[in-house]
């Protein structure tokens, strides 16, 4: 069986439309039948990452494969990366503004969400550079 | 419980989805921190926020909430109706704080959400 793959733009500070990538993708997984418990760990996952796209970057895509056995998210942007990302990982650790944290975001818990919800995870990133961030989750 | 009867004991409105007021809940999560929902909340229940804005809709959609109670008589505007409505989430309004709706709903036999341990 060949893979599917899913692809979406995420704007910067577009918080109108924060959600919708996350949203899609949760639907198309459901309609290819993937089972709800692993829909759930890949909608936390790409919520989570859209979010920090639209919060602390300059813009980037979420793409999304679907395997038999896996489905990986790879999340990028164009920057302005992360100075230290071990801080980055730890809970509570955010720069998020007050207007971010009004919204209900900017608790710090992102990336270490996405990280409990991954059986694989990576980060790439330094400061000036693009952010990546792959997840591997398997069905 | 059903939604019928949250609605009842909490004495609220219901802004969408007067029809699945039928629907079974087991559990409660309430928070306005959707961070903490995305991080521990494991399975179906429903949520109890004062945060009201389309992220909080976004978030239960993620989490496969499908009904939340705004309170302290707090009201959504058009949008996050509209996404609510378009994912099916039933909105309750309650006039009580959240301390007071958790309490009523607790000593009702509700219990809270199960947590993610993983
Ligand atoms: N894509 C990104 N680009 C630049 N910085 C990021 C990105 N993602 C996360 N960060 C940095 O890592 C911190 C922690 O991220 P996260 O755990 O998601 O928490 P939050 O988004 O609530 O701040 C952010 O506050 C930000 O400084
Ligand atoms: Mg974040």
């Amino acid at each position: 069986m060949n893979n599917i793959q899913l692809s979406y733009n995420i704007e910067r500070r577009d918080f109108s439309r924060a959600g919708e990538a996350s949203s899609n993708i949760k639907k198309a997984l459901r309609q290819l039948g993937v089972n709800s418990a692993t829909i759930r760990r890949v909608a936390v996952a790409t919520y989570e990452a859209e979010m920090n796209i639209i919060i602390h970057s300059e813009g980037g895509t979420i793409g999304v494969t679907v395997d038999v056995d896996k489905i990986r998210i790879d999340a990028k942007d164009t920057g302005p990366g992360i100075e230290n990302i071990e801080m980055a990982m730890k809970e509570g650790y955010s720069t998020a503004t007050s207007e971010v944290r009004e919204l209900g975001f900017g608790a710090g818990m992102g990336l270490p969400n996405m990280k409990r919800c991954a059986d694989e995870f990576s980060i790439e990133s330094s400061k000036g550079n693009p952010t990546k961030v792959s997840i591997i989750i398997y069905q | 419980m059903n939604l019928r009867e949250v609605k009842q004991l909490l004495d609220a409105e219901v802004l969408l989805g007067e029809e699945s007021l039928d629907k079974e809940i087991k559990t409660v999560f309430a928070c306005d921190l959707m961070s903490d929902v995305l991080a521990f909340v494991e399975d179906k229940t429903i949520l109890l926020t004062g945060l009201v804005n389309p992220h909080t809709i976004r978030t239960a959609e993620m989490m496969d909430i499908n009904a939340v109670v705004f309170v302290r008589g707090k009201t959504p505007d058009e949008e996050t109706l509209k996404l609510a409505k378009e994912t099916n989430i039933v909105i309750l309004s309650t006039k009580h704080i959240l301390y007071t709706s958790c309490g009523i709903l607790y000593s009702n036999g509700l219990c809270g959400a199960n947590l993610v341990t993983r």
